[in-house]
């Protein structure tokens, strides 16, 4: 029932706003839209060149509003008028609707009478193209700025002279430098002489920019073609050997078939059909069909039938030989005039081996961000692993109670800055109070039997894994970052990291710094090294074992839980994040040696650059680093059962 | 649903009641998807909306005059236990019909069962293709319906002449991306113009990936990226590609399988304009998809969203019912015979229709994350017939399926026999 | 010590020494007799096929708690890597069953061409059916023996015996022990998991192999008579098991392995080969895990990548502590107990509790109470239900504040030696 009422009263809402519709139809503008009115509607990139041409030449002073609206999906269409509106949502059924021609507001309408036009990104960046003409010259900065991303994105030989007009006046100098570089780019891409394109071409010397690049490269485009006569001209590159790397004997025939300079060569599949195709009496070519189930058989009959003529001769491996011996292949320039073509061949090869150095040094800053990671899950676990001894395989849903601690702060205080601040310590808090509990609950019993003490917190790690589902939900949740940490610190085009990973490295190293302090420093940190090294001695001295142990273990835990706001800040929060974490952090602590955290640090940038290097050496399959780097950490150990930094002496018995 | 549809479907129930006596009530209706472990993320919402579809249906008077009465079992995300508790639906409950599975591998453990015991299957999930069950209805999308329209619209629209083909390291990704090397290859795409990688599920560290297919731009070829990353895997890489300031406009990703579930465990202001393709999404503006949204936020809660596969069990579900009721039994041949050309209106406008290949003809949407978390369909085509054997690799082009005239899953056209009657697993 | 070296010398049959083994063989016997009498192959159907399939299993599941009890239980290795080679031995098999599953469809799909086939056709023909659900269709070089049935049952026991003494050489020998060793092997597991996970393995990645439960040429017996076949084979697998496992552990080696557990160091200094002694232990429980994966998943009917992960061994672990480590019944009874449990928990059959203000779900909360019990075993029961036993047995122990027979100071190695 409900669904006639609705439709009755957009019926009514649509009887009261029809009077409202007092639309200029005759408008120039609005008659160009209506002549283009069905491929505007069609909406397809192929298509719309001649309507966006239109309406950028048309001279109308409307024009630009129509395409900046058209391009924001503010324009509409009336399905039964045809006419063109642009409008804002009132709501999820109505629409204030305006005029083109004047911008006046028209009224207000139901959107089922409306059509909204929703260009795809690709007509979005040809309206972006058709709109540089208005923008570039346009007061606003920011405006000029989005004439310079559409030009970057689509450029345009009409650009060219549109930007050399304006770079003059142009007042922003960071707008102006793009500018200039623009320009240059362009020039090589659409420059009349070849000189002018050369001199564009040698400013970018030494360039890191994907764009120089992007605009360098197709210069150098080369394609091979085959001759039988010797051929000579400042277009071809150089000779090339088939059965070469640049191309391989198949391909060389291959180019040959094609230029229909070589017999086709006959496949398994089409000897089978043809076979089959000149059975006769159970018999092909006199053998019997029962025996060609052989390969040298079908040869055989094949070869018998190409005799009587009925099929096509194979060509032979002697044959393939020598036909390619008669040919000769050339590679040869087709992006640019062979100067022009030269020119950006000594230029790019200049830039790449700067890109070469600086792809190294990127890769250096993801296995340092990634060797933080690691050792931000594993500082925890080299205090309660590390100093106690104690195998804690819940650590990793420390990190994850972390994680969901800052999620759940972020639903109360929607101020993201201020909810990672107060994230931060209340996760320490949670964490902490967890840890204790547990060692108080747990542990403390089980202090002299290191294996049950693995096996009752893997208990206690998927109890509290499943809570987590129970109480969160299966989905991942969202933990966002403030504003300040999105993006990243650009080197150049090639070198650069993400904000949220170097807060990550800041964290590790303030942690490091804390670890050092705490247990070299404090009071505390003497009676912990007195405690692991020698219970009851410590206990003689007047000091707590118990209470040291306790605290020792829920520092440990609460650190996790800090790691856990950072790792979920920058990845993902379910409640399986810590098992992804926690065989990595064992690893990362066990191969630096236990009990020393520099031994931590270093197995951390061990595993990082060792995962990172593998990724490089194979990067269409991650997968396979994490298992190579794994199997590399197995032998490591070993070779050095004690890890890196093994310690020595009595502390290396206890 | 709409109450006009409800009321139809509640009257030709009644009709159909009079030689459905014989009927065994309750019918059960058999729920296969984990409700625990890793897949639990997706398929506990696909178990709610089946209990949601079974009360509305007995609420309108239930099929062939029986209440419907679901019958769940948890797999718990364990590929054997699937095939375990497909039997036990089969042998124990003795269930009519099974809506479930998520990932392909649990739909492979469970097809022998499945076709030994002669059950009914509806999988809700777009795959991978190259598959063909006398004994399922696929009502998620095939290579066809999702990745080759997507592919079509970045090589037209968007003028893409890079891709990077990025996914999870498991079967969906492999095949689908084997199946658009060989798509790309055949539109004139050269081979070196196509990067493909694959990562482990639940991948978080993805800085380098990211840089990498910055990278690929650097012969001036506009680049797209074909994205087949599963689940959690998406977050990270998200995140990752917005911190690298990576733009819509400059590269776009479409996505296979981000939804919006996946969404709304992130922040989508800096995603804005990226795609996904799939056959439904929740902003579909149609009177239907309005009824059944706001059905499922009122039992599931407001900030709950809709997404293609519960589409998917929708159209499956009701498609049943109606072959159901069509046949007057609930007997699995004879249902299944009632289903090829049974018709049902998508929730995204137009009509779905059942296929003799099992599989679904249904519109291909193209959407852009908004702000929201939500798709803004930019792009929606007729329908497209799913095709269970993709036309663009060689082993399968000659491959078809017809289990209405030829009764073959898997009939090579070429030598005109029939590989297989049982499904390949 | 001279209690335990006299009753090693003793050298009294195995069943005056283990009365338990007897009792255990009986038993086993009687439930093979019994479901095989319930069943819908071959008795009165009282049982279901899924049923029998699941208590088949289950002997599986016993089978490899078993080793992980040998291994853990009477040398002290927590291994957290036996379900590894339980899931190497169904992969060796399970390359045999759809290889020779195939062959027979696709032999059949080309009988009806013009020309005979040639091998290369064939060949090419399985592949593709066999790899084209992941987007390949060429045999890696990995398959090379699956078309030979005495091949792959070889290598179910050679794959995991041979990475089971690569690894237990290296790791023995640089004297890793303790929580070390049980990282290390879970690392190990992690990374086969994570290698077979990936599609380059040629094992079909995260699909595995799949349709294990239907025998190539037997397409015609109906599943209900083939589970019983394998739950005979399960049942003796498990019983020839337990009767090596007693040979084992009964004797001077079984008073060796244990005084290992108990303290290494000693036993070097008494001059036996520690190293060797823990090879055998480590080589010989991989092998029966092998065989124990071999005969499970025809059952289960897909093996995948998913089955090794470290998870699973961790589970294992906590079978055999549930079930009573020391004591081999113990290991057989927390495997069937928890995996049974298990089942039923999840099956969605257990009835919700209704608290007033919540209602507990069991597919819920299953995992958190497995979870907990779990560290409630630990802490309060170490002898876990085997413990009961010894009640029954009148059999007293000291309070030793929980801790238990286990490898640490404290423990009554002498009166276990007695049992």
């Amino acid at each position: 029932m409900i669904w006639y009422f609705r439709q009755l009263a957009a019926g009514l809402a649509c009887l009261l706003a029809l009077p409202a519709f007092a639309q200029q139809a005759e408008a120039p503008i609005q008659a160009l839209l209506v002549e283009y009115g069905d491929i505007i509607a069609k909406s397809s990139r192929k298509t719309i060149g001649p309507a966006i041409d239109a309406l950028a030449n048309s001279g109308l002073p409307q024009a630009q509003t129509v395409l900046e609206r058209w391009q924001a999906k503010e324009m509409w269409r009336n399905k039964e008028t045809g006419l063109f509106v642009f409008a804002e949502e009132v709501d999820r059924d109505t629409l204030r609707i305006f005029d083109f021609n004047d911008e006046g507001e028209i009224g207000i309408a139901p959107d089922d009478d409306f059509k909204q036009l929703k260009p795809n990104s690709g007509i979005r960046g040809m309206i972006g193209a058709a709109l540089v003409q208005f923008q570039l010259i346009d007061p606003d900065p920011e405006l000029r700025a989005t004439a310079l991303d559409a030009i970057e994105r689509d450029p345009e030989e009409s650009h060219l002279t549109a930007l050399r007009a304006t770079a003059q006046g142009e007042g922003n100098p960071v707008l102006a430098a793009r500018k200039e570089r623009l320009e240059r780019l362009l020039t090589i891409r659409f420059g009349e002489t070849d000189d002018e394109r050369i001199a564009a071409i040698r400013s970018f010397e030494g360039d890191l920019g994907v764009d120089a690049r992007a605009t360098l490269n197709p210069l150098v485009a080369t394609s091979v073609v085959v001759s039988a006569t010797p051929l000579g001209g400042a277009e071809i590159k150089r000779i090339i050997e088939p059965g070469s790397e640049a191309l391989p004997r198949s391909d060389a025939y291959a180019l040959l078939v094609d230029a229909e300079m070589a017999p086709p060569l006959v496949s398994r599949e089409d000897k089978r059909v043809a076979l089959v195709a000149n059975i006769e009496d159970g018999q092909v070519a006199g053998i019997e069909v029962a025996a060609l189930g052989t390969e040298a058989a079908r040869d055989m009959a094949y070869a018998a039938l190409a005799a009587t003529g009925k099929v096509e001769p194979v060509a032979e491996e002697t044959e393939i030989e020598k036909t390619l011996q008669t040919f000769l292949f050339y590679e040869r320039y087709t992006g640019a005039s062979p100067a022009v073509a030269l020119a950006a061949a000594d230029v790019l090869s200049g830039i790449e081996t700067k890109v070469a150095w600086n792809q190294m040094a990127d890769l250096g800053l993801d296995a340092l961000s990634l060797a933080s990671i690691y050792f931000l899950a594993a500082i925890g676990l080299a205090i309660t692993f590390g100093v106690m001894g104690v195998i804690n395989m819940a650590h990793g849903e420390f990190i994850m109670m972390g994680a969901y601690t800052g999620y759940v702060v972020q639903l109360f205080v929607t101020d993201y800055t201020l909810s990672i601040l107060i994230a931060l310590p209340l996760a320490f808090a949670v964490t902490f109070s967890a840890g204790v509990a547990m060692e108080r609950l747990v542990i403390r019993w089980l202090y002299h039997r290191p294996l049950e003490t693995l096996l009752a917190t893997f208990g206690i790690s998927i109890a509290l894994q499943q809570i987590a589902k129970n109480i969160f939900g299966t989905q991942a949740r969202p933990l966002t970052a403030p504003g300040w940490l999105d993006g990243s610190l650009v080197f150049n085009d090639i070198v650069s990291i993400s904000y949220i990973r170097i807060a990550i490295f800041v964290l590790a190293l303030l942690f490091l710094a804390l670890f050092l302090f705490v247990m070299n420093r404090t009071r505390l940190g003497l009676e912990v090294r007195a405690v692991t090294q020698n219970p009851r001695m410590a206990a003689s001295m007047g000091i707590n074992p118990d209470k040291i142990n306790m605290l020792t273990f829920g520092f440990g835990s609460g650190i996790a839980g800090i790691a856990g706001v950072a790792i979920g800040l920058y990845a993902k929060v379910t409640s399986e994040m810590g098992a992804d974490y926690i065989v990595q952090a064992f690893m990362t602590v066990v191969v630096g040696g236990v009990g020393n955290i520099w031994g931590t640090l270093l197995g951390a940038s061990l595993v990082g650059t060792l995962q990172k290097g593998i990724e490089w050496l194979n990067p269409s399959n991650t997968l396979a680093a994490q298992t190579y780097m794994i199997l590399f950490i197995i032998l490591f150990i070993q070779f050095r059962p004690r890890g890196i930094i093994a310690l020595k002496g009595r502390a290396a018995e206890a | 649903m709409s109450i006009r549809l409800l009321s139809a479907t509640a009257a030709a129930a009644a009709f159909a009641a009079v030689p459905a006596i014989a009927q065994d009530c309750p019918i059960k209706v058999g729920v296969l998807h984990s409700l625990s472990g890793t897949m639990a993320i997706s398929e506990t919402t696909l178990k709610d909306t089946m209990e949601m579809l079974i009360e509305q249906q007995n609420a309108a008077g239930g099929v062939l005059g029986c209440e419907l009465e679901a019958v769940v079992v948890d797999p718990a995300s364990d590929w054997p236990l699937f095939a375990e508790k497909a039997r036990e639906l089969l042998t124990v409950h003795e269930v009519d019909v099974i809506f479930g599975n998520w990932t392909s591998v649990s739909r492979k453990s469970v097809l022998p069962v499945i076709e030994e015991l002669n059950g009914l299957l509806f999988y809700p999930v777009q795959y991978e293709g190259e598959e063909s069950s006398k004994n399922v209805f696929y009502t998620g999308a095939a290579p066809n319906q999702q990745a080759i329209p997507a592919t079509d619209y970045f090589l037209e629209e968007l003028e893409v002449e890079k891709f990077a083909l990025l996914g999870t390291d498991y079967v969906y990704p492999r095949t689908t991306n084997n199946i658009l090397e060989s798509y790309l290859q055949q539109k004139g795409i050269a081979e070196e113009d196509i990067f493909v990688n694959y990562t482990p599920f639940g991948h978080s560290d993805w800085s380098k990936i990211v840089a990498d297919v910055v990278a690929l731009g650097a012969d001036g070829k506009k680049v797209g990226v074909i994205s087949t990353i599963n689940g959690d895997a998406n977050v990270g890489f998200y995140k990752e590609l917005a911190a690298a300031g990576v733009s819509a406009d400059d590269i776009p990703v479409v996505a296979f399988s981000v939804g919006e579930e996946e969404l709304s465990g992130l922040d989508t202001t800096n995603l804005v304009g990226h795609l996904a393709a799939w056959n439904y999404f929740q902003s579909a503006d149609t009177e239907a998809n309005e009824t059944w949204v706001a059905a499922w936020k009122e039992r599931m809660g407001e900030e709950r969203v809709t997404n293609d596969p519960m589409e998917a069990h929708y159209i499956g579900f009701n498609m049943w019912v109606n072959a159901a009721t069509d046949a007057g039994t609930t007997e699995v041949d004879a249902v299944r015979t009632a289903m090829y050309g049974q018709e049902f209106p998508n929730l995204t406008g137009g009509t779905a229709v059942m296929l003799p290949n099992h599989h679904l003809a249904k519109p291909v949407l193209i959407g852009e994350i908004q702000e929201d978390g939500q798709f803004d369909i930019i792009s929606q085509t007729e329908e497209v017939p799913g095709d269970a054997w993709t036309d663009f690799l060689p082993e399968s082009a000659v491959l078809m399926s017809d289990w209405q005239e030829l009764e073959c899953g898997m009939f090579n056209s070429q030598t005109e026999t029939c590989v297989q009657i049982k499904s390949n697993y | 010590m001279s209690e335990l070296s006299a009753g090693a010398f003793r050298r009294k049959p195995l069943v005056v020494q283990y009365p338990s083994l007897l009792i255990f063989l009986g038993l086993l016997a009687l439930f093979t007799l019994g479901v095989t009498v319930l069943s819908e192959g071959f008795g009165i159907g009282v049982i279901s096929t899924s049923f029998v399939k699941t208590l088949g299993k289950t002997l599986c599941l016993c089978l490899v708690a078993l080793a992980m009890d040998l291994v853990w239980g009477y040398c002290g290795i927590l291994s957290l890597g036996h379900m590894a080679f339980f899931g190497i031995g169904g992969y060796a098999i399970g390359m045999w069953l759809m290889y020779a599953r195939t062959e027979l469809i696709v032999i059949e799909s080309l009988a009806g061409q013009a020309l005979p086939p040639t091998a290369q056709e064939i060949s090419d023909g399985i592949a593709t059916q066999i790899f084209g659900v992941v987007g390949a269709s060429e045999f890696p070089p990995i398959w090379a023996f699956a078309h030979s049935l005495p091949l792959q049952l070889a290598a179910v026991v050679l794959v995991p015996a041979l990475l089971a003494l690569v690894f237990g050489w290296l790791a023995f020998r640089s004297r890793v022990t303790g929580v070390y060793l049980s990282i290390l092997t879970q690392a190990m597991t992690l990374a086969l998991s994570l290698y077979l996970f990936q599609n380059d393995s040629g094992l079909r990645g995260n699909n595995g192999l799949s349709g294990l439960q239907n025998l190539p040429g037997l397409g015609d017996v109906p599943q209900s008579v083939v589970s019983v076949w394998f739950l005979w084979a399960s049942a003796l697998a498990l019983g020839l098991g337990y009767l090596a496992c007693v040979a084992i552990v009964s004797g001077k080696f079984g008073s060796v392995i244990r005084a290992i557990r108990d303290d290494e160091a000693r036993v070097r200094f008494l001059g036996y080969p520690v190293e060797a002694y823990k090879l055998f232990i480590f080589t010989f429980t991989a092998i029966l895990a092998g065989i124990a994966g071999a005969l499970y998943y025809p059952q289960a009917g897909i093996v995948n990548p998913a089955e090794i992960a470290p998870i699973a061994s961790i589970y294992l672990a906590v079978w055999v502590a549930i079930g009573g480590r020391g004591r081999l019944y113990g290991a057989v009874i927390g495997a069937a107990f928890v995996s049974l449990l298990s089942t039923w928990f999840t099956g969605g059959q257990a009835p919700d509790v209704n608290l007033g203000f919540a209602t507990i779900q069991w597919v819920d909360w299953w995992t958190v109470l497995l979870g907990l019990s779990f560290v409630a075993v630990t802490l309060f029961a170490p002898k876990g239900i085997g413990g009961l036993f010894d009640l029954i047995a009148a059999k007293r122990s000291p309070d030793r504040h929980g801790a238990d027979l286990g490898p640490d100071p404290g423990a009554l190695r002498e009166k276990e030696a007695n049992e």
